[in-house]
């Protein structure tokens, strides 16, 4: 009686959640198909920018879309980040994506590319790419251009200004020992130096992605993204940097079970308190910080940010940044005047707004003067001088091979891994995907 | 229960003689009956059941990140990776230990304090509602809450400190060699409610008389507790310790939401290995060969289980009867 009134329980709610699924994204899809040319199409456009000036902004976008081509019905969703993950995961899978929607590039485009399921706009948005300039990198598959980035950030040390001031911390440091002194400084005056939310596994693993971009030359890297070969000991190096790193016990307290953002106990929440005095991480985290803090202020004023540190004897190059973004695509099955709406997207016009209101860092070049916060700019001055941007190795490898890379990695942070073994996990992950 | 309830039809129609053909269509009755009944819920179990194991059971033999057709078959190579993979083997003793653990630690409490609350005492309602408050809650406001609780110096340390306790304070959830019994000690406060509730129950079960005659021959409380209530629990305390035994395999949200199976996969059940491994990492083909064995393992276990235990109390109870009567 008791099983099957338990089962039932779980067939109803399995129902009711199959029923609303496909209610919501009933829209999508529909009118993909429905011809080329100008003529009363519809283009369905997924957007994670669901609050405040952005969502309003994006409505104004779609409006003008709309005024400047007649016939051009642009249908707008915009839903939180996580909802719209999930729901572009299924969709892929059923092929009912929307006509335009968010690629992050690396692994992930990749197999939607051999999927066949994105428009391939090398010839069609040719004028734009070349605009972008270097940073559409992230989004080529094969030598040929699948989405437009329209925000590209770089992953730093997000510090307070107050507590490196008041323990005497005069200058942000530029090498790892300038750090280490740092951290002992800290250490000393009683503050835990670095919260870092290791539970997540990935704001742990961009530590050991930020020693391989230092330990392995730009070759290396370019080599690794392609045939996901890591023979080479500079991984290894990378993983040995990160051993000593984690022997200095910079963390804060119970950090292998923090979360990356959610809640004041979170590695962002950490910082934004005052409890931690720097926290490595990109370009949202003002943003996220603001949202930790009754005043909605963040640091406020005390928001710091500097580089990840040179390290000594590496190949690479000191001023290459680690980051990442967000590209709008096309589904390989709509309209083509869904590469018109990138275009637009990426237009001067559509970047600078989306610069003054604080949605990202734009990616044209001639838009990024209009980033107001002093930090955010020094940040963008800084993508803007780097040699070249690495993509999140996480994201660049893909998932099946960038989460077992990222487990080995907080094993390290864990003390019961090496750096070869963050190595064998990430081959092993290779050879298997 | 259909071939059973036909036959006991046919049988009456068999007794009832010349009136043959208006029996039969009354075993029709019967059976369409029948077939109207069970019907949408059968249904409802193909559909949401048995459809899902047999398509997990399909993808578990290819290699398949969900996008495209199925086409690359790998045989049971998924099966092999994941017997084979330390993860998932810590994940298996993980989940047995808590199955244990569960056991051992809550069948003790939930029967001392069902025999508690089952006096008769001034608050007894109140009392009997504030154990199961915890069971009552949402499993994600409940793991959430014990989060916040459990944080590094949080209300937890602070309060241990308040009482001089502050030396055997812990990182509760973030040391790899803590964060088990942490995880444990929270499924404790959550579950032990249900096993007090549920023996409770079985205690208005007890026959009055049979206390009051073991009193009269001079048995002591405990005696009687000992000899007569707990013996007579027996067949709830075995339906308790199943329910327990299949939640504890099948373990997933409260250890998502304190720890995400982790720290360095110290707390990693089979069902959050399934997530973390299979599904976020776009293997579907692996995470159902990983479903596929999570279900094998509590399937197994279930029959085993009903087989040399519960069946006593499922057929008829005359072996009870008879003890009785001896």
């Amino acid at each position: 009686m008791k099983r099957t009134a338990a089962l039932r329980a779980v067939a109803l709610g399995a129902a009711v959640a199959m029923i609303a699924t496909a209610c919501s994204s009933g829209s999508a899809g529909d009118d993909a198909t429905d011809g080329s040319g100008d003529e009363n199409v519809t283009l369905t456009w997924w957007h994670n920018s669901n609050t405040g000036v952005g969502k309003d902004y994006y409505d104004q976008m779609a409006d003008q879309f709309e005024t400047d081509h007649p016939g051009v019905t642009v249908e707008v969703s915009a839903m939180a980040h996580e909802d719209m993950l999930t729901k572009l995961d299924a969709a892929f899978q059923s092929g009912d994506q929307p006509d335009v929607f968010m690629e992050r590039g690396g692994g992930e485009l990749k197999a939607h590319v051999e999927a066949g399921l994105v428009k391939d706009i090398t010839d069609s948005a040719a004028d734009t790419i070349s605009a972008i300039g270097g940073s559409v990198a992230g989004w080529q598959v094969e030598g040929k251009t699948y989405a437009l980035p329209f925000s590209l950030g770089v992953v730093g040390f997000w510090y307070n200004k107050a507590i490196f001031a008041d323990a005497g911390i005069t200058a942000a440091p530029t090498t790892m020992d300038e750090l280490y002194a740092a951290i002992d400084t800290l250490k000393a005056a009683g503050i835990e130096p670095i919260s870092v939310g290791a539970g997540d596994k990935w704001p742990a693993a961009h530590y050991w992605y930020y020693f391989a971009l230092r330990q392995c030359s730009q070759e290396v890297l370019a080599d690794a993204t392609q045939t996901l070969d890591f023979s080479d000991d500079c991984w290894v190096r990378a993983g040995e940097d990160l051993e000593a790193l984690v022997a200095k016990e910079p963390f804060n307290t119970g950090f292998l079970a923090t979360v990356a953002q959610t809640g004041p106990a979170s590695a962002s929440g950490l910082l934004a308190t005052g409890k931690v005095a720097m926290e490595l991480a990109g370009h949202w985290e003002p943003g996220v910080m603001q949202g930790l803090t009754d005043d909605g202020l963040g640091l406020g004023e005390n928001t710091g940010w500097f580089a990840f540190p040179a390290v000594q004897g590496g190949d690479g190059d000191p001023t290459a940044q680690l980051g990442g973004g967000d590209a709008w695509a096309c589904s390989n099955d709509a309209p083509d005047v869904c590469v018109d709406f990138l275009e637009f997207m990426l237009s001067n016009e559509v970047q600078k707004g989306f610069a003054e209101y604080d949605m990202g860092l734009p990616t044209l070049p001639s838009a990024t003067a209009f980033v107001s916060a002093p930090e955010l700019a020094q940040l963008l001055a800084v993508r803007n001088e780097a040699p070249y941007i690495q993509l999140y190795f996480d994201t660049a490898f893909g998932e099946s091979v960038g989460g077992a890379m990222n487990d080995a990695i907080a094993n390290v942070f864990g003390s019961v891994g090496s750096a070869q073994d963050i190595v064998d996990a990430t081959q092993a992950a290779a050879e298997n995907a | 229960m259909n071939p059973g309830a036909t036959d006991q039809a046919t049988a009456w129609s068999v007794a009832s003689g010349p009136r043959g053909r208006g029996a039969s269509s009354n075993a029709w009755r019967k059976r369409l009956e029948i077939t109207f009944f069970v019907a949408p819920a059968l249904v409802l179990f193909a559909l949401f059941v048995i459809v899902p194991v047999l398509q997990a059971g399909h993808y578990s033999v290819y290699k398949w990140n969900g996008l495209g057709p199925l086409d690359n078959f790998v045989g049971l190579q998924n099966y092999v990776q994941a017997l084979g993979d330390q993860i998932f083997q810590r994940s298996v003793r993980n989940n047995l230990t808590i199955a244990f653990l569960s056991i051992a630690i809550q069948l003790p409490i939930g029967i001392m304090v069902a025999l508690l609350l089952n006096r008769r005492f001034r608050g007894q309602t109140a009392m009997r509602v504030i154990v199961f408050v915890p069971y009552v809650l949402a499993e994600v406001v409940a793991g959430v809450v014990w989060a916040l609780i459990l944080q590094p110096n949080g209300p937890l340390d602070a309060l241990l400190d308040s009482v001089g306790l502050g030396a055997i304070g812990q990182v509760w959830l973030g040391d790899p060699k803590v964060a088990l019994w942490t995880v444990m000690g929270v499924l404790t406060w959550k579950y032990s409610g249900l096993a007090i509730v549920l023996l409770l129950a079985g205690l208005q079960g007890v026959p009055e008389e049979l206390h009051e005659a073991a009193q009269i021959d001079g048995a002591s409380w405990w005696q009687v507790q000992r000899k007569i209530t707990i013996p007579l629990l027996g067949p709830t305390i075995r339906t308790w310790i199943f329910l327990s035994m299949i939640g504890s395999l099948q373990l997933f949200d409260m250890v998502w939401i304190l720890t995400k199976g982790g720290p360095v996969n110290a707390t990693v059940t089979m069902a959050t290995y399934l997530i973390n491994q299979g599904t976020d990492r776009q293997q579907y083909g692996y995470a159902s060969a990983v479903a596929i064995l999570l279900f094998a393992i509590s399937f197994i276990l279930a029959i085993l289980y009903q087989t040399f235990f519960l069946n006593r109390d499922a057929g008829e109870d005359k072996p009870r009867r008879k003890k009785v009567a001896r």
